[in-house]
C-alpha cells in the first residue's frame, strides 16, 4: 500500500481514537485499558501472514512466538475485561 | 480500492464504536464484545484474504495462545490487574517486535527504504515495551523490588542508546538488504536492553503513568509495525489504542502533578523522590509481611467516632491504594452498608490515581458490589465536601493532603486532592501517621476536627465497624 496512504490512516485513526476516548469516564479506565490493550493484539493479522509465508525456520519459529504472544493478548485481553464490566452491570 | 481495505475501514470503525460503547457502564460490556468480534472477523478475513487458512502452524499458535490466555484472564485476581495488564501491554509489543523480525527476514532482498525505517521504529517500540512491560509486570507483582533501580552512568548509556538508535535507523536506509537482518537484530536487543533500564529506575507509586505510557507504546508498536507490512487495518487500529493510552497517561500526569515532559525527562535522570519511594515501598511491604500491632483508637477529642457517625448525615468514603493492599474491601462494603442501613447518605470520592493504575479503585469497589453510582470523580463531589458531616479515609494520603494546596515547593504544590478538610469532621484509617508516596507531611493528621486511627485497614475498619453497629 502507497506509505503515504498508510500514513493518513495513522493521523486520522489517531486523531478519531483521541476524540472517542476521551469522552470515557475515570470510572471505565481500567476496562478501558485492558480493552484497548485486548485491540492492540491486532498484530495478530501481521504474525499470521508473515508466518504462513515464512520460509526459514527461524522466522517460522519466530512467528509462532508472534501468533502465541497476540492470542494471548487478544483473548486474555478481552475476556479480563468482560470479566471486570461484568461486576459494573449486574442488575 | 481493494476488497481488504474496504474490510479494514469498516472493521476500524466497528472498533471505534466499540470503544465509544464503553463511555457508560451500561453499553461497556457489549462495546467490549463488539470491539472482540471486529478482531475476529479481521482474523477470519485476513486468513481468507491471503489464503493462509489450512496453514498448521497458524492455528497451534492460536491454540497455544488462547490456551494461556483464558487462563490468565481467569485466574488473575482483580488487585493484580496492573500486573495484567503490564503483562499483556508486553506480549503487544513483543508480537509487534517478531512481526517485523520474520517480515524483514522474509522480505530482506526487496524492501522499500519506508518499510526498513518504520520497521526499526517498530522493532525500538515493540522491544522497549516488551521488556519493560514485564519489568513493570514484576514490580507490580513484587517479583522485582519496587524501588528504583539506575545502573552507574544510566544517563549516559540512555543517550548513547538513542544516538545508536539514529545511526542504526540511518544504517538501514542506506544499508545493502543482506545487513538488513544483522541490523534489525541489532536493534531488538538494544530496544529489549533499554526497556528493562527504563522500567528498572521507576518506583512503584509511578506505574499507573508507566502503564499507561507502555499502554500508548503497544499500541504504536502495532501500528508501526502496521506500516512496514503495509497492512491498513493494524495501522488504524494501533493508532488507536496509542491514543487511548496517551490520554490516559496524561490523566494520570496530571493527577500525580507533573507533565508529561517531566515523566519522559524524571525518568531518563535519576528521580529526585528515590527515598521516599523506598519507605513507601517498605511500608507496603510491612503491610502483608507481618501482622501490624494495632494501635488503640486515639482518645476522642470531644465526640467519640460513634457519636460523629451517629449525628452525621451525609458521609463520604475516600479509598486509597492502602485499602487494597491491606485487603480491607470487604471491609469497607460492610461499613458502607452499615452506614446506609443507618439511613445516611454515602458516597465514595475517587481520586484519579487512587490504585496502581487508572481507574483501578473502582474496578475493586465493583468487585465488592458497590453500585458504581455511588462512585464519585473527584471533579465531580470534590465541592461537596463542605457540606459533609463526616468523611472517612481509609488508605489514602497525598490526596488527601491540603498542604498540596498550600506548600509551595513541595513535590505535591499544586497537584489536584480531594478536599476532605472542608467536612466536619474527618476520620482517617492509615497504616501510620508518616507522610504518603510523596514524602510531604499529611497537614490532615493534625487538624482539630480529624481523628487518625492507624494500624491494618482491614482490622481497624472491622473494629471501627463493629463498634458503630450497636
Amino acid at each position: 500500500m502507497n506509505p503515504w496512504i498508510l500514513i493518513v490512516i495513522f493521523v486520522v485513526a489517531s486523531y478519531l481514537g483521541y476524540k472517542i476516548i476521551k469522552e470515557i469516564p475515570t470510572l471505565l479506565h481500567t476496562p478501558l485499558m485492558s480493552g484497548s490493550n485486548a485491540i492492540s493484539g491486532v498484530t495478530i493479522l501481521g504474525s499470521l501472514v508473515s508466518t504462513a509465508f515464512a520460509v526459514s525456520l527461524g522466522s517460522k519459529i519466530i512467528g509462532f512466538i508472534a501468533i502465541v504472544f497476540a492470542t494471548i493478548n487478544l483473548l486474555g485481553g478481552f475476556l479480563v475485561t468482560d470479566r471486570m464490566l461484568k461486576m459494573f452491570n449486574k442488575n | 480500492m481493494g476488497g481488504y481495505q474496504v474490510i479494514s475501514i469498516v472493521l476500524s470503525i466497528l472498533v471505534l464504536i466499540g470503544i465509544k460503547l464503553m463511555s457508560s457502564p451500561k453499553t461497556a460490556r457489549q462495546g467490549n464484545a463488539l470491539s472482540a468480534l471486529a478482531m475476529l472477523l479481521a482474523i477470519i478475513s485476513i486468513m481468507l484474504y491471503n489464503e493462509v487458512l489450512t496453514v498448521p502452524l497458524l492455528w497451534a499458535g492460536i491454540a497455544v495462545g488462547g490456551t494461556i490466555g483464558c487462563i490468565l484472564a481467569y485466574k488473575v485476581k482483580m488487585i493484580q490487574m496492573p500486573q495484567m495488564v503490564a503483562l499483556l501491554n508486553g506480549l503487544g509489543g513483543g508480537a509487534s517486535l517478531f512481526v517485523v523480525l520474520v517480515e524483514i527476514s522474509n522480505n530482506l532482498t526487496y524492501m522499500a527504504v519506508f518499510s526498513k525505517v518504520s520497521g526499526l521504529l517498530a522493532l525500538m517500540v515493540g522491544g522497549i515495551t516488551l521488556s519493560g512491560s514485564l519489568i513493570a509486570a514484576g514490580k507490580l507483582d513484587r517479583k522485582i523490588p519496587q524501588k528504583p533501580v539506575s545502573l552507574p552512568g544510566d544517563k549516559v548509556i540512555s543517550a548513547l542508546i538513542m544516538i545508536a538508535f539514529a545511526v542504526l535507523i540511518v544504517l538501514s536506509a542506506i544499508c545493502s538488504n543482506l545487513t538488513l537482518l544483522a541490523i534489525a537484530i541489532i536493534t531488538a536487543l538494544i530496544s529489549l536492553i533499554y526497556g528493562v533500564m527504563f522500567a528498572m529506575r521507576v518506583g512503584g507509586g509511578d506505574m499507573p503513568i508507566t502503564i499507561s505510557l507502555l499502554n500508548s507504546f503497544s499500541g504504536l508498536a502495532a501500528s508501526i509495525s502496521g506500516l512496514t507490512i503495509g497492512d491498513p487495518l493494524l495501522v488504524s487500529v494501533g493508532a488507536i489504542v496509542g491514543a487511548s493510552g496517551l490520554i490516559l497517561t496524561q490523566i494520570m500526569c496530571r493527577a500525580m502533578n507533573r507533565s508529561l515532559l517531566d515523566v519522559l525527562n524524571g525518568a531518563a535522570r535519576k528521580k529526585k523522590t528515590v527515598s521516599n519511594n523506598e519507605t513507601t515501598t517498605s511500608h507496603e511491604v510491612r503491610v502483608i509481611e507481618e501482622k501490624i500491632n494495632i494501635k488503640a483508637p486515639k482518645a476522642p477529642r470531644i465526640k467519640s467516632v460513634e457519636e460523629i457517625i451517629d449525628e452525621a448525615k451525609k458521609i463520604i468514603i475516600v479509598p486509597g491504594y492502602g485499602m487494597a493492599v491491606a485487603q480491607a474491601q470487604n471491609q469497607v462494603k460492610t461499613l458502607f452498608d452499615l452506614l446506609e442501613s443507618k439511613g445516611k447518605e454515602v458516597n465514595f470520592a475517587i481520586h484519579p490515581v487512587a490504585g496502581r493504575m487508572p481507574g483501578h479503585m473502582n474496578v475493586l469497589l465493583a468487585e465488592v458490589d458497590i453500585s458504581y453510582d455511588k462512585l464519585k470523580e473527584m471533579d465531580e463531589i470534590n465541592d461537596k465536601f463542605k457540606e459533609t458531616d463526616v468523611v472517612i479515609v481509609i488508605g489514602a494520603s497525598d490526596v488527601v493532603n491540603p498542604a498540596a494546596n498550600t506548600a509551595e515547593g513541595t513535590p505535591i504544590y499544586g497537584m489536584p486532592v480531594l478536599n476532605t478538610e472542608e467536612a466536619k469532621h474527618v476520620i482517617v484509617f492509615n497504616l501510620d501517621d508518616k507522610p504518603g508516596y510523596s514524602g510531604v507531611d499529611n497537614a490532615l493528621y493534625t487538624m482539630e476536627h480529624v481523628q487518625l486511627i492507624t494500624g491494618n485497614a482491614s482490622e481497624t475498619v472491622n473494629e471501627f465497624n463493629l463498634k458503630i453497629a450497636k
